[in-house]
Parts: C-alpha cells; structure tokens; sequence
C-alpha cells in the first residue's frame, strides 16, 4: 500500500455514513424549485390546471362540459402532433422550422397517390408517410454530418419543401367529397366516438397515444436517454460512446415521420387536401406548445408530456377567450406572454444546480 | 525490458492545422503497471491520451493492443476493446442522474420480453450496480442514486466518472487528471482505487500534474515533452524537482533513460 502522506493520517476516522441533512431548513420556495427540477412536465401542468379553472370561474358551468373540453383536445390534436416531433428535435438542442411544409407536402402526396393515381388508400399513406420521413432524413444528413446550425438548415428545407409542394400540387385542393368518395380511410381519424356529450375523435386518442409511446422511449429506453445526453453535451456524449451523429439522424428522419402522420390526422380534421394550408400557424403553434411545455430550447432537459400539456394551455386559452367573446388578438398577446414567462421560469430552475 | 508490453505506441503524430500536438511519439504500458504521464501544458499530453482511447485519430503512427495493431475508429472502439477512459472534462452528461451515466452507452435492459421488444431499461439493476461501485470508491455522500449529475459537487461528478471507468475496464483504464477537483479525502480515496484497480492486474495510464501523487502510485513515469516523449524514469531513482527539470526543458535526460 502506498504510504499515507502526514495531513491523511486523520482520514481513517472520517464519517462513513450516507450524507443525511436537516430538511426543514430548506425555505419552500427552494423546495418548490427542486421539485420542479425534478418534475419538469409540472410547470405546465399547474399552468394547465390554473387556466382551466379561471376561465371555469369567468365563464361559468359552460366551459366545464365535457363537450366544451373535449373540443379543445379536438382542436389541439394536430399541434399536439406537431409539437411532440418539435419536442424530440429541441431535445437535442436543435429546432425543426421545416416539420409544418413536411405535413402539408405529406398530405398533398398522400391525396394525390389516393386520388389521383388511383393507389391503394394504404399504400397512399405509406407512400406519404414516407416522404415526410425522407424531409426529415435530408434535414438530419445535413445537421449531422455537414454540421450545419439545425435553425439555417431547417429554414432552407422549409422553403425548399413549401416551393416543391406548389410546383408538384399545382396549387389544386382536393375536395373533401373526393375524398369520402374515393379514399375513406385518409379520414379515419375524422371518426368520432361518443361518450354523453363528451366527442373523442381518433385523432384525439391517436395523439395522446403518440406523446404516450414517445414519452415511454425518451424515458425507458437507451435510446431515448441518448437523445437527452446529445442535446445536454454532445461531447460528453460522443466521448461515453454515443454515435452522435446516428442519434441526430434518427431523431430529425422520426419527427419527419410524425409530421406526415400529422398530415394523416390534418385530413381527417379538414376533410379536403390544400397544398396552401396554413403552415406557418400550425409551425409557431408547435414550438410554442413546446416553449410552453417546458422543453429547453438549449436541449437535453423538459418531458414530452410537458409539451402535450402546453398545447392544451393554448387550446384552453384561446377557447375561454373565443367563449368570452374576446379579440382574438387577446389570445396572440396572452401566448406571447406565456412563452416568455415559460422560458423565464425554466431559466429559474436550472439554477437549482448552482 | 523483456515482458510483452500491453499498449504500445509508435511515431504518432497528430498536427492541427499549423499546431502540432504529437510528434513522432512513442509509448508503452507493460502489464499490471501504473504508468505516470507527466509534462508541461500543451505538451500534448491529453493529445496522446485520446489517440490511444480512439477520441482522435492520429495522423501517422501506429497502436498495438497485446501485440495486434489496433486502428479506433470512435471511443467506443476502444470501449470495446477494454481500454476505458476518465476524461478530464469527465464526459458526463448533466441533465442525467449518477446510474443513467454510468450505463451511458451500454445500458443494461430488462430480462424477457419487457427488455427484447420493449426495449426497456432495468433501472433497479443500474441503479444497484452504480450504488455498489460508489460504496466501493467510498463516495458515500452521494444521498441519491436517481439524482441528475449536475446537482452533484466537482468531486463527486469526479468520483462518478473514475466509478464508471473502474467498472468497466478490462485491458486498460486511462485516468485524466483524476484527481485535479478532487478534496483531501476524495483523492486519498482516488488514488487507493487506482492501487486497487492495479492490485486486480490492470494497467493503468494516470495523467497528473500532482508530483507527490504520481511519485506515490506510480511505477513508470513518462516524461512527455513538446509533443513527444522526452524519457521514462523510476520514480524511486529520481528526485520530483528532477522530473520538473526533465518536463520543463530545465535539464536534458540522461543516455540510458529511454530504457527504465
């Protein structure tokens, strides 16, 4: 053994059991904090729950029937999508600007491969399915390998993706009768089921299904620990032996793939197929669902959950506000709030470390 | 010298750009050997040591692991090859609790079908396992298990890191600068760990710039100079303002000192 230097002597001595503290010196809102810290989808969810019950207050037992809330899930449905392939790539600290054109191109391909070409409906929406993960793949290759920042690639993408859905589309809508007539099952998320006056529709269960399975793989699969650990400190990660740049890959080819099974979802909801469908709204609706949720922009911290909760806080905001008969400029100016004051406090809570 | 040295190094050279960071540098580790790596900064010293762990590819100059030369293409080549690295900026992910780390990269999953189809981690294991190995080191301040890398001090992140690596190394185990953050009893416990991974037949490469340290654990020290090594010395023949002199350009070696 090697000789004990004169200041270790006192060493073996020293205390050897587990670190124990007195708790009850910990003010509450420090408490508060490490909760919070620990919890991340919390944030939203107080936020969520506080929402519900002031506009419960202001509007009275109206906004309380279970038809008024499930039309908001019906409402936020799509978003919710969108805002959980955002999650996975602001996760790994990057940003996907491309995930609302990816929907719309998906859609006009999967119209077009049911309508127009006279496809099978499902190989239609393979075919769709595959395009939007094929956007995704491209953004990926680009931000892995080339290095590209995610925010410039995925800002070319968009608008390489939006110019080629116009000159492909030719900018024709396809009508929602065509498709009834012609490919039924592009609507299947249209169905709806009723529970008294309460209306779930496939699309509501297909989301919480989704952010459901995605939360299980962030949270209880090596996988999903990799993309925590990329977004959190890429070198840190290559150097424990994470392969970086498949995880990127993997990571901006699935959000593609959700964006199209938004689009899936987006004809159900629409009934017709435009090319021109509002993406920029549903492109800053997601982020900002995310934002809200608590996914920090700076990667590797928040919970899915958190995200599916933010895109609520928004349906219930923007309800209440319609409900009260409000400008719908209140709601813009509130949602600017809100993302501000959820970046504010996310700030707040990784102070805990220090 | 006549046992067959475990890692051998030979002209490795690696430029960045205009810097040159190796210079036709050997190295060797012989079996069950505390190999001290000692010199100035920039000497090159982390250069060397993330070559032979597969972090950078060296522009010229071979490797060989138990006599077969070795090209690592990643870390994780390395990895699997058994040489296993503390790194200086520890490589630990923050957001991550002290189990999730340890396991980064080679997470265990869950027995049956749960683990096979699911995919799913078995937390309990992992959990026990890196407990275990932390009891071990004696950092038994660490209250949580679960608790996220970034609530933990300097030393106790240093401690989780050298735990990883003691824990799964099985030819080489590479430390850098493993107790630079560490407090008097924390690095007592480092370098009682390190004798102990040695007491278990492992070499390892220790990079330190804590001169009684290195002259207590260490069996071999390898002087590295200006991007190469300068010589390798006894520590039990050589004084520790001597070996400053060597690193420093001070003092030329003497002839034989390749040979020690």
């Amino acid at each position: 053994m090697s000789q004990i230097q004169e200041f270790e002597k006192v060493l073996s001595g020293s205390d050897t059991s587990v670190a124990a503290f007195d708790e009850h010196g910990k003010s509450f809102v420090k408490r508060a904090q490490h909760f919070l810290h620990s919890t991340p989808a919390a944030v939203p969810l107080i936020v969520l729950v506080l929402s519900i019950i002031i506009f419960g207050i202001a509007i009275g037992g109206r906004f309380f029937s279970s038809y008024t809330l499930t039309l908001i899930l019906q409402q936020i449905a799509i978003v919710g999508i969108l805002g959980a392939a955002q999650t996975l790539v602001i996760l790994t600290a990057g940003i996907d600007l491309s995930i609302g054109v990816i929907m719309v191109i998906s859609a006009v391909i999967m119209g077009n491969c049911a309508i127009t070409y006279g496809m099978p409906t499902l190989l239609a929406v393979v075919v769709g399915l595959a395009a939007g993960g094929a956007c995704g793949l491209l953004n990926g290759l680009l931000v892995a390998y080339m290095k590209l920042p995610p925010f410039i690639v995925t800002l070319g993408t968009w608008n390489i993706v939006m110019a080629t859905n116009f000159i492909y589309s030719a900018n024709e809508t396809i009508r929602d009768a065509d498709v009834d007539a012609q490919a039924p099952l592009l609507h299947l998320f249209a169905m709806s089921f009723r529970v008294g006056s309460a209306v779930l529709t496939a699309g509501v269960i297909a989301t919480v299904v989704l952010v459901a399975i995605l939360w299980y793989v962030l949270n209880h699969t090596a996988w999903g620990r990799h993309v925590y650990a990329v977004g959190d400190d890429p070198e840190a990660a290559k150097l424990s032996g994470i392969q970086t740049k498949k995880v990127l890959i993997a990571v901006y080819t699935l959000a593609g793939l959700i964006a199209a099974f938004a689009a899936w979802v987006s004809i159900g909801r629409n009934g017709s197929i435009s090319p021109s469908a509002a993406v920029t709204d549903y492109n800053l609706q997601a982020i900002t669902a995310t934002v809200i949720g608590g996914i920090s922009l700076f990667g590797g911290r928040g919970s899915i959950l958190g995200t599916l909760f933010g895109a609520m806080i928004v349906g219930v905001v923007s309800m209440g506000l319609n409900m009260l008969g409000a400008d719908p400029q209140w709601k813009v100016l509130l949602t600017g709030v809100l993302i501000i004051g959820a970046v504010a406090i996310d700030q707040w809570i990784r102070k805990v470390s220090v | 010298m006549t046992q067959q040295a475990v890692l051998t190094a030979r002209g490795l050279t690696k430029r960045y750009g205009r810097v040159t960071a190796l210079n036709n540098c050997d190295f060797d580790l012989y079996p069950g050997e505390i190999l001290a790596v000692i010199g100035d900064n920039g000497a090159g010293k982390s250069t060397l040591i993330k070559a032979i762990s597969g972090a950078v590819h060296p522009d010229e100059g071979t490797i060989e692991l138990d006599g077969k030369q070795v090209l690592f293409k990643s870390p994780i080549e390395a990895r699997e090859a058994g040489i296993e690295t503390v790194y200086q900026n520890l490589a630990l992910s923050p957001a991550l609790s002290i189990a999730d780390n340890m396991f980064l990269g080679r997470e265990i999953r869950k027995p049956g079908p749960l683990g096979s189809w699911f995919r799913m981690l078995d937390r309990p294991a992992m959990e026990k396992r890196a407990r275990d190995k932390l009891t071990e080191l004696g950092l038994m301040t660490i209250q949580n298990i679960s608790q996220a890398v970034e609530t933990l001090s300097g030393g106790q992140r240093q401690g989780v890191a050298v735990a990883r690596a003691a824990a799964f190394g099985s030819k080489v185990v590479i430390m850098d600068e493993p107790t630079a953050a560490l407090g008097v009893k924390e690095s007592r416990r480092v370098l009682e760990l390190i004798l102990d991974v040695k007491k278990r037949g492992l070499p390892i490469v220790l990079i330190s710039h804590n001169m009684p340290h290195v002259f207590e654990v260490a069996d071999r020290i390898h002087i590295h100079r200006l991007g190469r090594r300068l010589c390798v010395v006894d520590p039990k023949q050589i004084s520790m303002s001597d070996a400053v002199a060597l690193m420093t350009g001070a003092k030329k070696p003497p002839e034989d000192a390749l040979a020690a």
